[in-house]
């Protein structure tokens, strides 16, 4: 499958670097880091308490509703959103057209200095991501499913 | 789209319950969670009207176990069955791996099977899927009820293809589990063979 998204060690740490970064100087409380279909990549800062799968996967459904939105309304895809809550607000991006940008602040915070540090990171993950395509689909990297036989694959589901 | 993530050794992959209203997609995933162990399982998330019709999506998060260190894990996705949620279905389509089509034996239900599985058809279509080219699966679901119809009538119509298909009653959980190992198993399989 062509489209499929693969991540390494390599630039699991970029990608996660880039997260602490942008968590830091945007005093921000979480940073997350969303496939848009929905799959958890990377994150930085206060994440014990939060449930980040079913984070990732509203947030996902979120962006995918919102792009029907946009294209209905012949829109370009909206760039980003912003939600504001009595203790938590949360900045959502789209970065380099398949990544989501979850930034989770409060008070500590302020919407402009989010903007401003994404805008940073975000230009730094496009560029991380764009070397993941190339590199995954250079296909010169070791595929796991080269060492996987159909006996593996049969042996998980025999219980 | 699935996954694959050498940092942290998973597999990741999305599957989609897809059927009509009331064929019992979200019935499907709560026994799948209520008979799952914690440890292997998240949170299901159920995006529901009042009445409990799917709404925009559920979602349950779901380990089958570890292949050569790596772990796999399953995104279970159902779409909301009602006609005029068509363009949520198409959103939820989106990067899908596995597709399960749940159809509802009851013989009145015979005409919204057959529109929705041509939706399916269609919707996938629309983002460059081929269903005879994806993993799939066929469920035929309520086998329990009196006014369900013949085995083979069904079979006809709806899985002319004759891909894996199951007969559940998945409120008792028959069914739900060979349904689910198949269509994981064949999407394994196929990212085996598209490596
Ligand atoms: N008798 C019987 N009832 C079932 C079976 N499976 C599901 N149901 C019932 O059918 C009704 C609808 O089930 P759901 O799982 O909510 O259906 P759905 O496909 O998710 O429907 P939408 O969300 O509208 O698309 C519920 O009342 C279920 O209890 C079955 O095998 N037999
Ligand atoms: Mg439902």
């Amino acid at each position: 499958m062509s489209n499929q998204l693969v991540m390494y060690e390599e630039e699991l740490q970029q990608i996660s670097a880039i997260c602490d970064v942008l968590q830091r100087d945007s005093n921000a409380k979480a940073v997350l880091v969303i496939d848009k279909n929905g799959q958890a990549m990377a994150h930085s800062g206060e994440v014990e308490h939060l449930d980040v799968t079913s984070l990732s996967s509203l947030t996902a459904g979120n962006v995918a509703a919102t792009g029907g939105i946009a294209q209905l309304l012949s829109e370009k895809e909206f760039a980003g959103q912003f939600h504001e809550g009595e203790k938590t607000n949360v900045h959502i991006s789209i970065v380099g057209a398949r990544v989501i940008m979850v930034v989770l602040f409060d008070e500590r915070s302020s919407l402009g200095l989010v903007r401003l540090r994404v805008r940073k990171a975000a230009a730094e993950l496009t560029h991380v991501l764009e070397v993941l395509v190339k590199k995954s689909e250079a296909g010169n990297q070791p595929s796991v499913f080269a060492e996987i036989t159909d006996d593996d694959i049969d042996n998980l589901f025999n219980d | 789209m699935s996954f694959i993530n050498y940092s942290s050794r998973e597999i990741n992959c999305k599957i989609v319950y897809y059927g009509p209203g009331l064929c019992g997609k979200t019935t499907n995933l709560q026994y799948i969670y209520n008979k799952t162990n914690p440890e292997a399982k998240g949170k299901m998330i159920s995006l529901a009207t009042e009445t409990e019709r799917t709404l925009f999506f559920d979602f349950l998060p779901l380990s089958l176990g570890e292949i050569r260190g790596f772990k796999t894990r399953f995104h279970l996705y159902t779409v909301p069955g009602q006609v005029f949620y068509d363009a949520s279905r198409k959103l939820i389509l989106k990067g899908v791996d596995g597709v399960v089509f749940v159809g509802d034996s009851q013989v009145e239900r015979m005409e919204a099977n057959i529109e929705s599985l041509d939706n399916l058809r269609t919707n996938l279509a629309e983002q460059g899927y081929d269903l005879d080219k994806l993993p799939y699966c066929v469920q035929l679901n309520k086998r329990d009820l009196p006014n369900s119809a013949p085995l083979e009538e069904l079979t006809d119509v709806l899985n002319p293809t004759k891909v894996p298909q199951f007969e559940a009653v998945a409120t008792k959980g028959v069914g739900v589990f060979d349904t689910l190992k198949a269509v994981a198993k064949l999407v394994l399989t196929e990212l085996k063979r598209g490596s």
